[in-house]
């Protein structure tokens, strides 16, 4: 953004000004990156959680296969019997890249495995995200915002927690996409180049590739240009923008598999449409009115609206009654949970069950954006002085992204980039405020370097317009940056606003204070980020750490558990857990399972829970019937480890009970608690996940005390009949049973106890009674 | 002395069974014959009341051990393996075996695979009625009942009672019966015992006449008889899941040289047979337990594309695919082939998709040929043959089916040219018109 009408020294300056921005861009993206590397140190360069080991499972096939056998994989190591096409149902952004990563590596010779390439992933896009944001920023508000707003992105702990080094998770590189497709959508605005509409096209095809989340990105922009219309600011610009991004993006995300023709048929992108149409007509109206005099277009208007609204009427009632005719009005569930937030655990336990899905709480907004909450509205302030069709996006995407994060508090990681947007904003148009009330009362010192060297960018090229045109300083701020932002694009030269305010200048002491009290401000905002990115979020869950009076200790049983899966059975054996634990098992113990966290079919996940919460004879036929050897339960109860199967029952209950009526709710639950204690209903306490759970748990303290539950269980001694204990892990947080066989021989009705009796007292013979 | 130098025999066939298991003669799917069995009596007079039955075993080449149930040196196992193949307890009044076998050692004996004969008596002890019960039969409650039928007695009984039944109603299988009809009945006198009707593994070989009933026949019968009619069993074959066959019979004198020499004459009826029909009965029966007879294997599953003969690790929807598998029945020395033309192959995900009977060759090989259904997943052949006296044949194979790959589909569809037509034509048009609007000035 060259000031081309300043002086020699100040250009310097300039030029100084951009060597320093891009050094402080170096360093927020080395910041970015090793804020994340907590992980790697505290536990080890392991991949996280659930989902990314399945990323990890899909990149190393692709690694090993190439591109076109992992298009057509067909994996029969999950959902077992029915397989799963892997190459149509996944998301292939995240993993084509860090297969090209690993690729281009290998290579350069340097021969890095697929898991560490994986592993640090995240982190590299995040820096990356951080320079995008910069970007779009500076798009809305300027260097020194981009700046700040690109800083307290490369630390905001929402994003930290989907991305530390580890984490190989489709958020990991879609984050970094989403904004990147909006800075250039924003560029292309600005400028009303072509170019950067076709490069938006093919950013958001990357955004396709990566996460469902793309449909965020296609309602937003139509929003955005639905406001940009309704408000008079349609420009060529805006048709430039938008209309390639249409026609090519939904080109392009049709080609990817999992997308199809979704990009055409569901009602999530439908909102393109209508906007591209409306576009159209717009464009066609203002070219009309260019060259028909004012009464002519009036006559034009009322035939035409008069034509127009009967047609649109007649085809608006055809779509309607399109879209109506499919159960869910053409939505997804996971769309129509966010359109209505009650709408998952009315009918879909199974994106209810999902703590992810599930509404944040106050404390969560507090913790993943800390102070950015408070910084936002203040941003959204300064983005109204004045409004531009950039800043007008910000508060749009900050307004849209503030409800949906309301809803899931997974969107939390869509909030976060806008909330950094605002609060770079705000912070960066604060300081500039202040710098400047104190510049004025000092002006000796008019020459020196401002106070803040965070804001370095925005700040000088303030005192560059300040030095200069002392005269008329009180012009408001912004509008002079507007103005030189349209010097630059002579297309906008027609639409220049002169909005006249008094630059509010405050009192020395009050500034600096202030001053002081948004870098205090800031330093609490790296404090918590740096604390949370080492102790909130880089566990990696696989292994657990608790601290306590005598030192550390490590819970690593699920690989322990995984581990000897992978040695001690065959290798078609089919495992069966709860879903959260699938893709875990196919990745770690390569055995093949019956349902995992794709949760693409309903019907297998409710046959898993119905099993689980039958009693065992039951679960035993519907697990043979699945040709299923071992059954992996997840407890807690041992070390207090909250998140266990018990804890999830519930939802199995819900889940299986929604395919198969006899599982109910109720049965599970005494006056609708749910308990295990010796108040828990008979149905409770002989369900299979019941005694998988806690058998043989009372041999650990004697009184079998649940440490998650605090309480102890309600039925302590049982035998299990149809399963077998086969390995249960150091902590017992997994116990792994297998299925006995059926039984060789089919018993009699006499009964047993008598003969046990007969043959214990065999010494005083219980002779014929007749005799 | 014959019981060192068995031992010692034994010891030998042990080290040989650990080494050379294929020199061995012990049960296994090759030879499915059993050598060594192991009697126990409750009297050793037994050995020569029933020696007819013995020597007929002896003489088609079994050993057998013969020991007092309460003998202290009774040991069926040891060191993990099995010293005989089978089992005959003709000790219906032992009420602990003598050595360590008791009653888990007889039931993990029968699970590990080796065959049973079991014959009780009235006033049979708890042990005997406890292995009878782990095995699906359950002796009349009272001990002292007998099986009782007043109109299909023998007449060559004289005691007035009618105890002693001439019973002809067999199950109708040549597998466990012989192929030789049996023409005299059966003489049997003994206790009567029941299965229930939803055990699947249990089977009725001699069935008491519908007249027939379980009482006390010293007793005044003073409450309705628990055991009546056809639900009366007298011998009863088991074959367990693992292919173990059980004999049980109420009756121990059905095994005896006197019922297998008697004559026999059914009350009401006038022809008098020389010879009962017990030892056909019990010999025929002792074949089948002994796996002589009934004995299949199958083996070399195999399927392959029908353009092709190497085992392919997937098949791909719509796929032509051939199997076969070939089944062999023991026939006493050697593997035979086996005719049937009921043998059936599922391609079986959750439910069979493709059953299709197999056609033999009348050499022990079984084929079909059959298109992959259009459903992608993990699929099974499967053969599951279950018939009345055989070894059931279970036999699964795993095997993916998966869809077609994205350059096998049609590349280009007759009916669609109409849009290719369009979308060419458009393209086109909007060339033309960009160089007239471009360049027409």
């Amino acid at each position: 953004m060259a000031a081309l009408d300043t002086p020699e020294p100040s250009t310097l300056r300039h030029a100084f000004g951009n060597v320093l921005s891009l050094f402080i861009l170096l360093l927020i993206g080395v910041l970015a990156f090793s804020i994340r590397l907590f992980s790697v140190i505290k536990y080890e360069s392991v991949i996280h959680e659930f989902d990314p080991y399945f990323n990890y499972r899909v990149t190393q096939f692709l690694t090993k296969n190439g591109i076109y056998d992992f298009w057509n994989w067909f994996d029969d190591r999950t959902w077992y019997p029915l397989g799963r096409v892997i190459g149509g149902t996944v998301f292939p952004g995240l993993t084509l890249t860090a297969g090209t990563l690993w690729r281009i590596l290998n290579t350069l010779n340097i021969p890095l495995s697929v898991e560490t390439v994986c592993v640090f992933t995240a982190p590299i896009f995040s820096a990356f995200a951080s320079w995008a944001t910069y970007l779009l920023t500076k798009e809305v508000k300027g260097v020194g915002a981009g700046l700040t707003a690109a800083a307290l992105l490369a630390m905001v702990p929402s994003y930290i927690s989907r991305s530390v080094a580890g984490s190989y998770d489709n958020e990991a590189v879609a984050i970094f996409a989403l904004i990147f497709t909006f800075y250039l959508y924003i560029k292309a605005l600005n400028t009303g180049s072509l170019f950067y509409a076709t490069l938006n096209a093919i950013a958001y095809f990357y955004m396709v590739c990566s996460w469902g989340g793309y449909t965020f990105i296609i309602n937003l922009i139509p929003m955005h240009v639905l406001l940009c219309i309704v408000t008079g600011r349609y420009s060529s610009r805006l048709y430039i923008a938008y209309a390639p991004l249409v026609v090519l993006g939904t080109l392009l995300a049709s080609l990817v598999p999992v997308v199809g023709f979704n990009a055409v048929m569901t009602s999530e992108h439908f909102a393109s449409f209508l906007v591209f149409i409306i576009i159209h007509v717009v464009a066609l109206v203002y070219y009309i009115k260019g060259i028909l005099s004012p009464q002519m277009f009036k006559v034009a208007v009322t035939l035409v609206v008069s034509i127009g609204l009967i047609v649109c009427g007649a085809v608006l009632a055809v779509l309607i009654a399109l879209v109506a005719s499919s159960p869910t009005k053409g939505w997804s569930g996971r769309s129509l949970s966010l359109l209505d937030p009650t709408y998952a655990s009315k009918y879909i336990p199974i994106i209810a069950s999902v703590s992810e899905h599930q509404p944040p709480t106050w404390p969560s907004y507090f913790m993943d954006i800390n102070v950015l909450a408070f910084l936002v509205p203040a941003g959204i302030i300064a983005c109204f002085l004045p409004l531009s069709d950039a800043s007008s996006f910000a508060v749009l995407y900050i307004a849209t992204s503030v409800y949906f994060s309301g809803v899931m508090v997974r969107l939390m990681l869509v909030l976060a980039p806008a909330a950094c947007i605002m609060s770079g904003i705000a912070l960066s148009e604060a300081f500039g405020v202040f710098t400047r009330s104190i510049k004025f009362q000092l002006p000796g010192v008019s020459q020196n370097s401002p106070v803040n060297v965070g804001d370095t960018g925005n700040v000088i090229q303030n005192d560059v317009v300040k030095t200069e045109k002392s005269e008329d300083s009180l012009k408001e701020r912004p509008s002079r940056k507007n103005k030189k932002k349209e010097k630059d694009k002579t297309e906008r030269a027609s639409v220049v606003r002169q909005i006249e305010k008094r630059l509010l200048v405050l009192p020395l002491e009050a500034s600096v204070i202030a001053i002081f009290l948004l870098v205090l401000l800031g330093a609490f905002y790296v404090v918590h980020c740096v604390w949370a990115a080492a102790e909130a979020y880089s566990a990696p869950s696989i292994v657990l750490t608790s601290r306590s009076h005598d030192g550390l200790h490590v819970f690593d049983d699920f690989r322990e558990a995984y581990g000897w899966l992978r040695h001690n059975t065959e290798v078609d054996d089919k495992v069966a857990s709860w879903w959260d634990y699938g893709y875990q098992t196919t990745a770690m113990a390569n055995r093949t399972v019956i349902v995992d966290n794709n949760t693409w079919n309903n019907t297998h996940i409710a046959t898993v829970g119905t099993a689980m919460s039958s009693p065992e004879k039951a679960a035993w036929e519907i697990f043979n019937s699945l040709d299923v050897k071992y059954v992996l339960v997840v407890f807690g109860g041992l070390v207090g480890y909250p998140s266990d199967d018990i804890n999830k029952f519930l939802w199995m209950v819900r889940i299986g009970g929604g395919v198969f009526p006899h599982i109910k709710e109720p049965d599970y639950l005494r006056d609708g608690q749910y308990r295990i204690d010796s108040q828990a209903t008979p149905t409770m306490l002989n369900c299979l996940m019941y005694k998988l759970s806690y058998y043989r748990f009372v041999e650990t303290d004697g009184k079998g005390f649940d440490r998650v539950r605090n309480t102890e269980i309600g039925k302590k001694y049982f035998k299990l009949t149809h399963f077998e204990e086969v390995f249960t892990t150091h902590h017992w947080m997994v116990r792994i049973f297998k299925l006995k066989p059926p039984k060789n021989r089919i018993r009699g009705k006499t009964k047993k106890a008598k003969s046990k009796t007969s043959s214990k007292r065999s010494g005083t013979p219980k002779k014929n009674p007749w005799h | 002395m014959a019981g060192r130098k068995f031992l010692t025999i034994s010891l030998l066939m042990l080290n040989l069974l650990s080494l050379l298991p294929l020199l061995t003669v012990s049960f296994s799917p090759d030879h499915p014959t059993d050598r060594r069995i192991l009697v126990l009596l409750d009297d050793l007079a037994l050995k020569s009341s029933h020696s007819i039955f013995f020597t007929s075993l002896q003489f088609r080449g079994f050993d057998l051990d013969f020991k007092l149930a309460d003998d202290p040196s009774i040991a069926v196992k040891r060191y993990g393996q099995y010293l005989y193949d089978g089992l005959i307890l003709f000790s219906p009044s032992t009420d602990r075996f003598g050595g360590s076998l008791d009653l888990e050692g007889v039931l993990d004996f029968v699970d590990s695979g080796h065959d049973l004969i079991l014959a009780a008596d009235v006033s049979a002890s708890d042990l005997i009625r406890s292995v009878a019960a782990e095995c699906g039969v359950d002796f009349d409650e009272d001990p002292s009942a007998m099986v009782i039928d007043h109109t299909g007695y023998s007449v060559s009984q004289i005691e007035g009672d009618h105890t002693l039944i001439a019973a002809d109603d067999f199950v109708q299988s040549d597998v466990i019966l012989g192929s030789t009809k049996i023409e005299a009945p059966v003489l049997f006198k003994g206790t009567g015992h029941s299965l229930n009707p939803g055990n699947s593994l249990a089977l009725k070989v001699l069935s008491a006449s519908s007249s027939a009933y379980a009482a006390n026949p010293a007793s005044k019968l003073s409450n309705p008889p628990s055991l009546t009619g056809t639900a009366v069993s007298l011998v009863s074959v088991v074959q367990a899941r693992n292919n173990a066959r059980i004999i049980i019979s109420g009756s121990l004198d059905l095994f005896s040289n006197r019922l297998f020499r008697s004559a026999v004459q059914k009350v009401g009826s006038s022809y008098k047979y020389e010879k009962s029909g017990n030892e056909q009965f019990v010999t025929e029966l002792s074949k089948w337990v002994f796996h002589e007879r009934g004995h299949l294997k199958a083996v070399n599953l195999k399927h392959n594309k029908v353009e092709g003969t190497e085992e392919p690790s997937m098949y791909r929807i719509n796929d032509d695919l051939e199997f076969s598998v070939e089944i062999f029945e023991w026939a006493g020395s050697s593997w035979v082939p086996y005719v049937a033309d009921d043998v059936q192959v599922q391609f079986y995900m959750m439910s069979p998709y493709v059953l299709k009977t197999l056609s033999t060759n009348q050499k022990g090989l079984y084929h079909t040929s059959f298109k992959v259904p259009d459903a992608y997943g993990v699929f099974q052949f499967k053969v599951e043959y279950q018939r009345l006296g055989y070894t059931s044949l279970s036999l699964s194979k795993q095997i993916p089916v998966r869809p077609f790959r994205h350059n096998e589909y049609e590349r280009f569809i007759t009916t669609a040219f109409p849009y290719y037509g369009a979308s060419f034509s458009m393209m086109a048009g909007f060339f033309i018109f960009s160089i007239v609007y471009l360049y027409n000035k």
